[in-house]
């Protein structure tokens, strides 16, 4: 167990930026995601907690303490990288001791812990088989459990799952969150993947070009993105703009795109004239044919149970997603109306969310 | 025309057979995406074709041609891999190149700079046709590696998951120019998966394959909708089908043979307690961004459904339900139709 904080946590290297004043709190046994594309300074910012970089400026706390400047053997964090390598001559318990036998632990006490460890993690009964005969999972467990088995105060991950098949990747998610439950540690998890973040995390931390943008639950982010890079990051499909040009005054519950009422939720701040982008999830977008807000569908995906229609509108496209069932025409024109309190409304030009009743009723940025 | 064709191919690693007496028809034009978990023998399938595997019985025809005894050179595909393989010290441009500058092919500049340059605007990638292939994103990287398959214009692309290592919006806009542009080009391909919503959009027919052998072929409403078995109706769907014993539904007028019950989760109506109708109680509602899945207690069994947002509920609450549409399925797996007929 241990709190992590980082405190304006920056890192260049050379003339780039990779990471651009991090400010997190990681709260004792609690499950961490850090979420962003390649290149977004995600694992940077881990290995910076890991001691395996050193900031260019800011601070790194574990449980209070600076370690900032200390090495990454003097910090106790265990850190689990995308590709696990095992050591093939050796057998599961070998495998998973070898860390307490580098740190000339007693053979009992390694006994002890290794058992308890494969345990935990639900492969005690292959202790004494050699590694190599093993199904991928068991191999991604004996790795697991090395790195859990010198009880660390934290654990940092690196996309350790993203050398797995889709599949398989979403069985290890519910493994992974229910071993960390077990073992009551503090995770921090690197990810691009939002289906993992969202399974998993307690909280995201959503980074694009070395910023965090946004730090919420799972629903938070999703249902309320601060920045149109959070929004269309996540959800599959994104999160839909409609372009308007106007003057969002506060108190406004309005919106016109094109000539056509929409009511969105009430703004608690106005911004001058100039570009705007309401956003709309796809769930929450529905076939109206009283709705003044009109387009022409140019595209209709069948998923099984839902299809994801593409419509186009003076505002720009919007996908809708719809029960299969509905019968829907590529070339009509439809009415499409949009669920008045799940609506965001971004500026244009900086990308971020103008405050509103959505943030739940209370007035904050 | 079929441009390719498998024709009863079997094949075996030891003690494992990995294919079982396989026949499958691609037409030309035609994008065909093979389903399955890690295993069942989807991939075996790609390099048995591509000429990487020899059948142990059974023949590989394409374009007409018997090509079992042919090695891959000889043959008219292009396999894009699931980790993209790229040249490193080379520009984008000769990546791209590369396979129209192999020596038994010989093409002249002129002809390759047309190619390439017809294909990066594909591709959207004609702007980095200068840069490193290292000096790229993963997105871009794919790209670059699907463009080299697509430079040449092959009977067939056999492309093993090209899309699973990039994240979920790449995936998506990619997803879309793949299809669009095997319209475009009235291009042949056969896709490896596990994702569905690969499957869903991309296919014209979806195979769904496990160990070893084809279960089902046909299109997505097709497998879908009337699936063959148990099996294949769990493949598709998220969330996945909810598959109960058929005692369970005694008050649905299931055919005798039925043992299994498949509701998906746009078949199961929540109704408020009062309501008449099996009951149940909500377990928990769990949040997945796009989706609530509403986790239920029907007696002992759960079944997961989607939340409709409109619907307030809650743990504990009781409700009752309707099933509409359930697919039956006999003792061993096989759909049988309402009326009792093997479907």
């Amino acid at each position: 167990m241990a709190e992590i904080k980082l405190e304006a946590v920056a890192k260049s290297f050379g003339a780039f930026a990779a990471v651009k004043g991090a400010s997190f709190t990681v709260d004792h046994g609690s499950f961490f995601v850090v979420l962003g594309p390649s290149g977004c300074g995600k694992t940077t910012t881990l290995r910076m907690i890991a001691g395996l970089e050193l900031p260019t400026s800011g601070r790194i706390l574990l449980d209070g303490d600076d370690v900032t400047s200390l090495p990454a053997s003097a910090r106790d964090i265990a850190f689990v990288f995308q590709l696990f390598a095992l050591y093939p001559h050796m057998n599961v318990r070998e495998n998973i001791g070898f860390p307490l036998k580098c740190q000339n632990f007693p053979r009992a006490e390694i006994r002890k812990s290794v058992e308890e460890a494969a345990r935990l993690l639900r492969i005690d009964h292959l202790l004494d088989r050699r590694v190599g005969g093993l199904s991928g999972g068991d191999r991604q467990r004996v790795a697991l459990g090395r790195a859990i088995v010198r009880r660390p105060k934290a654990f940092l991950m690196d996309e350790p799952l993203g050398a797995l098949d889709s599949e398989f990747r979403r069985l290890m998610c519910g493994e992974l969150r229910a071993l960390h439950d077990r073992i009551d540690a503090t995770s921090i998890y690197i990810t691009h993947d939002q289906l993992e973040a969202m399974a998993m995390a307690d909280r995201i931390a959503v980074m694009n070009q070395g910023r965090v943008e946004q730090i919420g639950s799972p629903q938070e982010i999703y249902d309320r993105p601060k920045t149109m890079f959070v929004a269309d990051f996540i959800g599959a499909p994104p999160m839909s703009f409609l372009k308007v040009h106007t003057a969002p005054r506060r108190g406004d519950r309005v919106i016109w795109i094109d000539g056509a009422r929409v009511e969105m939720p009430e703004l608690f701040e106005g911004r001058a004239e100039g570009k705007f982008a309401l956003g709309v999830r796809p769930e929450n977008v529905a076939f109206a044919d009283s709705s003044q807000l009109r387009g022409r569908v140019i595209g209709a995906e069948y998923l099984g149970t839902t299809q994801i229609v593409t419509v186009t509108t003076a505002g720009g496209q919007v996908k809708a997603r719809l029960p299969s069932g509905k019968p829907v025409q590529v070339g009509e024109t439809v009415g499409l109306r949009l669920r008045s309190d799940k609506l965001s409304l971004f500026d244009a030009a900086s990308g971020a969310v103008l405050s509103s009743a959505l943030d739940g009723g209370g007035r904050h940025g | 025309m079929a441009d390719v064709s498998l024709v009863d191919v079997g094949k075996r690693f030891g003690a494992v057979e990995a294919i079982r007496n396989l026949s499958l028809s691609i037409a030309d034009g035609e994008f065909v995406v093979l389903l399955g978990p890690t295993g069942a023998g989807k991939t075996t399938t790609l390099r048995l074709i591509a000429g990487l595997e020899r059948p142990d019985q059974g023949s590989v025809v394409i374009r007409g041609r018997d090509v079992t005894g042919e090695l891959p050179a000889e043959r008219d595909v292009a396999f894009v891999f699931q980790q993209y393989s790229l040249y490193p010290h080379l520009t984008v441009y000769d990546n791209l190149a590369f396979p129209l500058r192999s020596p038994a092919r010989r093409m002249d500049e002129a002809f390759i700079r047309r190619r390439v340059q017809q294909v990066a605007e594909l591709l959207h990638i004609e702007q980095k046709l200068t840069n490193r292939a290292t000096a790229l994103s993963g997105g871009e990287m794919q790209r670059v590696a699907i463009g080299r398959a697509l430079v040449r214009e092959p009977a067939v692309y056999l492309m093993d998951e090209p899309l699973s290592s990039l994240d979920a919006k790449l995936r998506a806009e990619l997803r879309l120019e793949l299809k669009r542009i095997q319209r475009e080009l009235g291009t042949t391909i056969l896709y490896v998966t596990h994702d569905q919503i690969e499957a869903m959009t991309m296919a014209d027919r979806i195979g769904v394959m496990s160990e070893g052998r084809l279960i089902q072929l046909g299109t997505p409403r097709e497998i879908y909708e009337r699936p063959n078995s148990a099996y294949v109706a769990s493949r598709l769907g998220t969330p996945a089908i909810n598959l109960v014993p058929a005692e369970l539904l005694a008050s649905q007028s299931a055919p005798l043979e039925a043992r299994t019950v498949g509701l998906r989760t746009e078949h199961i109506r929540i109704f408020s307690a009062d309501h008449s109708g099996p009951r149940a109680r909500v377990h928990w509602v769990e949040h997945l961004g796009d989706q609530n899945h509403v986790h239920l207690k029907l007696d002992s069994h759960s079944l997961v459904t989607l939340a409709d947002p409109a619907q307030e509920l809650k743990a504990g609450d009781e409700v009752a339900l309707e099933f509409l549409q359930p697919l039956y399925f006999d003792q061993s797996g096989n759909r049988i139709a309402a009326d009792g007929v093997l479907a």
